[in-house]
């Protein structure tokens, strides 16, 4: 077993190599604890997804744990776990990432995994149906929460052209029929190494690392992804407007405007902005739900919280590889009625249009937003995360950058980003409004 | 101030003057410090005609105090960047934040304040007497959060420390007022009722300092002792139906009273729990439920073995057309894990994870935090993760097996079955 004695912090520099096959990969080695992660990471989500396939993405990730030519059905379960290691996975719009963190010595069973994951996957068709109803099951579970439903209904009426509208999830008729030949054809056409990166962080040594990487790694042939760029998402010309009537017991409001990307000017802005109306959350999709965010002083919170109108609010900007949503999502409290807590929010977003930010204000969300930075790199796997994340969206190399990105965004800046992208015709207004439960 | 050091994680621990403990633990993975207050105040303490007050207080302590308004607070924490989670279990209110470490000395002396001297200021209590409300209608509008409390109203039944809803009922809340916090928190928060843990960039020494210098002068009586019902286990099933026609999915959470954490068994149990409902995905019952019959998202198992014996329950989520079968074959594995024991390779297995992954929990200041705090509520002793593998590794297939044996009776399980479901599972 692994001590836990810990040395003092001794990050490297990222070591970045492309392997003839096209895979990416990312090493960088931090001796704080005697433990690796490794993400494998590819480009393909569920913008990448056409009409009768949705979910299709998602359903594959999950089909990629279930078994490969060299890691027979019943040797799965405790490949990992027997170094006390986890593994995991997730799909969004851009991205489908697996994980394994465990200690240092079970580096080379990790690599293992990903590359069987990347060529060998069996898709037995047995547990391709067997999972169809768990996925359907999972998709069931979210629908009992009226915000998810919520925010399903609302991220649809956004986007009418561009496949950032259906859910990650797939639709339940998707679910229902796609064959395991599609699955599979889907699997064999994005999982490819010049389709992927690969990332290492921990106790790890680079070249050790990198041998391991070009062994297990070297030998999967290139593939073409024959990627079609996705319908661009025509102007909004009109403000959008759904209303989901089910038998609940709370009320919910949801508005999403459409925000800038990760390499659009104005997406610093909109995260300062963010932080000032709802509490900085970071740049860490793994994290960022598992710490809220300091927010009491933000003006959403005072306006709409502290004024008894909701019992929560948040709002997120996510980097994204194209342009997705800033949502701002609210509770009304038992007995306020959803066009009060609308008018109060909308109130809030005018007078920052019109009037921006304090210099104030912008200092603290600039703390705020560089004392999450250090917070959520406080693991190996967070930071893996990061560099995986960024690499498969834009660049890795944004990262490092970030900092100096926020320090950066001025006062004129967060205005004339708040002026626009916050404007009426640029969003959609969703509310949750509860019927009485019928006994 | 008496300190101590231990090897292995070898955390400092120090008891100030007043009676309070601290634990510092230097990590110097960020330039952040992670502190953790926990004190004796959890929901057990309260009143027993008066469900809700605990919890009450863990949404307004941080709301004002004597020194400070609560917008200084809010100002306070905000520009640090520093959120403070304030949330409360059957024993335990915590206060958790972590800060740079330049922001230590004035996030302690804030902590400080908020834990001594909370003012519960009357426009307070009334904006988050509103959220709690809202909280209380949305849980009754979730499937898991009733079939869980449903399971543990059922144990231990309704007015049970154990037994009662964490947050009160909508009733209950509406009559919580100030003079109500002001009294829980007089008599339940004391320096012997407190620990605070400390993790991260700075020498434990000067953590014990800093600590002293923030809670070093606070003084109040000592609180009165614990008193809980003892606890009967059902000897007979029970299942409870709660319909909740709104809803797509059914949520089933199936259980029983296990033992105390004190328990010498406690260490068998672990690994049973482990081999029945953890493993991988979801241990046996994960086999069987999610990856052979493809019915649920998500089926687990967990063990709360704690000051009285807590409970060990299964969870699961559900088409409402699968909940009988799914309710047979949790039946079915917890019937054969009692009769026949785990394999010896299971026990193998789960002892290298168990043993395996404590590197992964103690790599993070707030897992070393957390770990620490359960370490000094149990008393387990500062080395304990120098001496935990030898705990695990020592236990025998036979002792698995009779853990099995005493707890998973299916014939005394009870059910509680939440969503769209209306029949009645034998």
């Amino acid at each position: 077993m692994a001590t836990l004695e810990r040395s003092a912090p001794a990050a490297s520099p990222v070591h970045e190599e492309v392997l003839d096959n096209g895979l990416r990969v990312l090493i960088q080695e931090m001796h704080t604890a005697p433990l690796a992660s490794v993400w494998c990471w590819y480009r393909v989500g569920s913008k990448d997804e056409s009409n009768g396939q949705t979910g299709v993405s998602h359903w594959v990730e999950h089909m990629n744990f279930k078994g490969t030519t060299n890691i027979p059905r019943d040797k799965v379960k405790g490949i990992i776990e027997q170094f006390g290691g986890y593994w995991n996975g997730y799909t969004w719009i851009d991205q489908t990432t697996y994980t394994e963190t465990a200690i240092r010595d079970a580096l080379d069973r990790m690599l293992f995994i990903e590359a069987e994951r990347m060529t060998n996957c069996l898709y037995d068709p047995r547990d391709c149906e067997s999972e169809r109803t768990v996925i359907i099951s999972e998709l069931q579970g979210g629908e009992n929460d009226p915000d998810t439903l919520l925010d399903q209904e609302l991220t649809a009426a956004a986007f009418k052209a561009h496949p950032y509208g259906h859910p990650t999830i797939g639709w339940l008729s998707d679910l229902q029929t796609m064959t395991r030949e599609d699955l599979y054809a889907y699997y064999r056409r994005f999982y490819v190494p010049n389709n992927a990166t690969l990332v290492i962080v921990g106790d790890v040594e680079t070249k050790d690392a990198l041998r391991g990487v070009a062994r297990h790694f070297g030998v999967i042939a290139p593939g073409e992804v024959m990627r079609r760029s996705p319908t661009r998402e025509p102007e909004q010309f009109a403000e959008r407007r759904v209303t989901l009537q089910r038998e609940g017991t709370t009320a919910y409001l949801k508005i999403g405007y459409h925000a800038p990307a990760i390499g659009d000017p104005d997406f610093f802005p909109m995260l300062i902005l963010d932080a000032v109306l709802t509490g900085a959350k970071g740049i860490n999709l793994w994290t960022s739900f598992r710490t809220p965010p300091p927010q009491r002083s933000a003006r959403l919170y005072c306006a709409l919280v502290n004024a008894g109108l909701a019992s929560s609010v948040s709002g997120g900007i996510v980097p994204t590889a194209e342009p997705f949503l800033y949502t701002i999502s609210c509770t009304a409290t038992a007995g306020t009625p959803l066009a009060r807590l609308e008018e109060a929010l909308l109130a809030e977003i005018e007078a920052v249009r019109r009037h921006g930010i304090t210099a104030v204000e912008r200092e603290k969300a600039v703390h705020q937003l560089r004392a999450r930075l250090v917070f959520e790199n406080d693991s190996i796997t967070n930071i893996a995360h990061q560099l995986g994340y960024f690499a498969t969206i834009a660049s890795w190399r944004i990262l490092p950058t970030i900092r100096e990105r926020i320090d950066a965004v001025t006062l004129d800046q967060v205005a004339a980003a708040a002026s626009e992208r916050l404007k009426s015709l640029n969003r959609t207004i969703g509310w949750f409004a509860p019927l009485p439960v019928s006994a | 101030m008496t300190t101590t050091t231990h090897p292995g994680l070898a955390p400092s621990r120090a008891i100030l003057d007043n009676g309070a403990v601290v634990i510092a633990k230097r990590s110097q993975t960020t330039p952040a410090v992670t502190l953790h207050a926990a004190i004796a105040a959890g929901l057990v303490f309260d009143p027993p005609d008066r469900s809700g007050v605990a919890h009450f207080v863990s949404r307004t302590i941080d709301r004002g105090t004597r020194m400070r308004p609560a917008e200084t607070i809010a100002e306070e924490l905000d520009r640090r960047g520093v959120s403070l989670n304030v949330t409360v279990n059957r024993h335990v209110l915590s206060l958790v934040c972590t800060c740079l470490v330049d922001d230590l000395d004035t996030i302690l002396a804030l902590v400080a304040d908020i834990v001594g001297q909370p003012a519960f200021p009357d426009d307070e209590v009334h904006t988050r007497r509103g959220e709690i409300v809202t909280m209380i209608r949305q849980d009754e509008d979730n499937p898991a959060t009733m079939a869980s409390e449903g399971l543990l109203a059922g144990l231990y039944g309704p007015m049970h420390g154990y037994g009662r809803r964490p947050r009160g009922s909508i009733e209950s809340v509406e009559a919580i007022d100030r003079a109500m916090l002001g009294r829980f928190h007089e008599t339940r928060f004391a320096p012997r009722t407190l620990s605070l843990v400390m993790v991260g960039d700075v020498e434990a020494a000067a953590a014990i300092e800093a600590a002293a210098a923030a809670f070093g002068s606070w003084q109040a009586p000592q609180p009165p002792p614990l008193q809980l019902d003892e606890v009967v286990p059902p000897v007979r099933r029970r299942v409870h139906v709660m319909p909740m026609m709104n809803k797509v999915q059914a949520d089933i959470a199936y259980g029983f009273i296990s033992i105390r954490r004190a328990d010498p068994a406690y260490y068998a149990y672990w690994l049973m729990n482990n081999i029945l409902g953890q493993y991988s995905l979801g241990g046996r019952l994960g086999d069987r439920i999610r990856e052979r019959q493809g019915m649920a998202y998500y089926v687990f198992s967990a063990l709360d073995a704690n000051v009285i014996p807590g409970p060990l329950f299964i969870r699961a989520g559900v088409s409402p057309a699968n909940v009988d079968r799914a309710i047979a074959s949790i039946d079915e594995e917890l019937a054969k894990l009692a009769a026949e024991g785990p394999t010896e390779s299971e026990l193998t297995e789960s002892k290298q994870y168990l043993i395996g992954s404590m590197p992964r929990h103690l790599e993070t200041n707030i897992g070393i935090a957390h770990f620490l705090q359960t370490v000094e509520f149990f008393g387990l002793g500062l080395d304990y993760d120098v001496r935990m593998p030898a705990l695990l590794r020592a236990v025998t297939r036979d002792e698995v097996h009779d853990a099995a044996r005493r707890v998973l009776v299916p014939d005394r399980a009870t059910l509680v079955v939440a969503g769209p479901y209306a029949g009645q599972p034998a």
